[in-house]
């Protein structure tokens, strides 16, 4: 058991079918499907908040997704430790800032990669809410309860992404 | 039912959210998808790691959360979607994707692992989540509503019952994963 827990890698089809049992958990025990990207707009209110309360909550979105630490947040700080577990057991956690692959084509500056993500990330986030989910909402959680928008979603995010890094890196299958 | 109860304890949610987390970003870690080449690889099509971890989870969940259903045990919770809203998203969310490298559950795991420009990602997150929050009362007057789709599920849009399609999909999973190994992806 602690030496399966210690391996660098496992399975996908294992990683994927524990990620599967885990959806039926959260639908079960939670009556919520396993998603991340609401935290960020929780997290983005909570700050808004902090600085003018009265303004953040007068917005229509935040009634909707109420800025508070809750389920979904905590969703989200869980993932890090469990990856820094996991991480850890293997004896595979890296401080890094470039990766490699990136390092390879756009050169080792770290405030290249930094602004990059930066800039990823906003896209990243607005599309998320925009779509009504992300990788996990609508990728894992939505697309297995069948919902027509979680894979048209899922889709979409694949077009855009295939597009997008083979404007970056080439399109390697051509 | 029994759940009503734990389902709305919110003390015990928040808890059950961390546990549920952590075993999450264990498995995403232990998976490789944590990792920005493996991510860029998948985008690159020439590392599948991704899809298989996603489908199998799928595949698991779907049949899962489809039998409880049956057995009266859960409720769905999915939304409906729209051109404006879902393709238009998706396909912001996928440029993002591209350039950050990392998606929202992903770059929180990369940040585990010590990915420091994951975690500038995050921030870039919650930045686009809050820019997105402020456009949202225009947004939802226009072009989210634009071209609602005709139906919330697969089964509804078809007119088939639950089951079959579960069933369908199921296979359709299995064949394209399996053709995956078989060439050699």
């Amino acid at each position: 058991m602690i030496a399966w827990l210690m391996m660098a890698s496992w399975s996908p089809y294992i990683v994927g079918a524990g990620i599967g049992v885990l959806t039926w958990l959260t639908f079960l025990l939670s009556d919520r499907p396993l998603g991340c990207s609401t935290a960020y707009a929780k997290t983005a209110g909570m700050v808004e908040s902090a600085i003018s309360r009265k303004n953040t909550e007068a917005m229509p979105y935040y009634r909707k997704v109420p800025p508070a630490i809750d389920w979904q947040w905590m969703i989200i700080i869980g993932i890090l430790i469990g990856a820094f577990l996991s991480a850890s057991l293997s004896g595979s956690f890296t401080v890094l800032v470039v990766p490699p692959v990136f390092a390879a084509v756009f050169g080792t500056d770290p405030g290249v990669r930094l602004l990059t993500a930066l800039l990823g990330g906003i896209l990243m986030g607005m599309g998320a809410r925009w779509a009504g989910g992300c990788t996990s909402g609508h990728g894992i959680s939505g697309t297995l309860q069948l919902s027509l928008a979680s894979w048209v979603a899922a889709g979409c995010f694949f077009i855009g992404g295939i597009l997008v890094a083979g404007l970056m890196y080439g399109f390697a299958f051509l | 039912m029994a759940f009503e109860q734990l389902r709305s304890d919110k003390r015990t949610q928040v808890v059950l959210g961390l546990l549920f987390g952590i075993v999450f970003g264990f498995l995403l870690q232990k998976g490789g998808v944590t990792a920005y080449g493996v991510i860029i690889g998948q985008l690159l099509l020439t590392d599948h790691t991704v899809i298989k971890v996603m489908l199998s989870a799928v595949l698991v969940g779907m049949i899962g959360v489809y039998t409880m259903k049956a057995f009266g045990l859960v409720r769905l919770h999915y939304q409906e979607g729209s051109v404006g809203a879902t393709v238009i998203g998706g396909l912001i969310f996928g440029a993002g994707f591209a350039i950050l490298g990392y998606c929202p559950g992903t770059a929180a795991g990369a940040v585990g692992a010590g990915a420091l420009d994951a975690l500038v990602g995050m921030v870039g997150i919650a930045l686009g989540a809050g820019a997105f929050a402020h456009l949202y009362p225009r947004l939802e007057r226009g072009i989210l509503r634009s071209g609602a789709f005709p139906a919330g599920t697969i089964p509804e849009l078809l007119g088939v019952r639950p089951g079959i399609v579960v069933v369908v999909v199921a296979l359709l999973i299995t064949g394209f994963l399996y053709l995956l190994e078989v060439l050699g992806f």
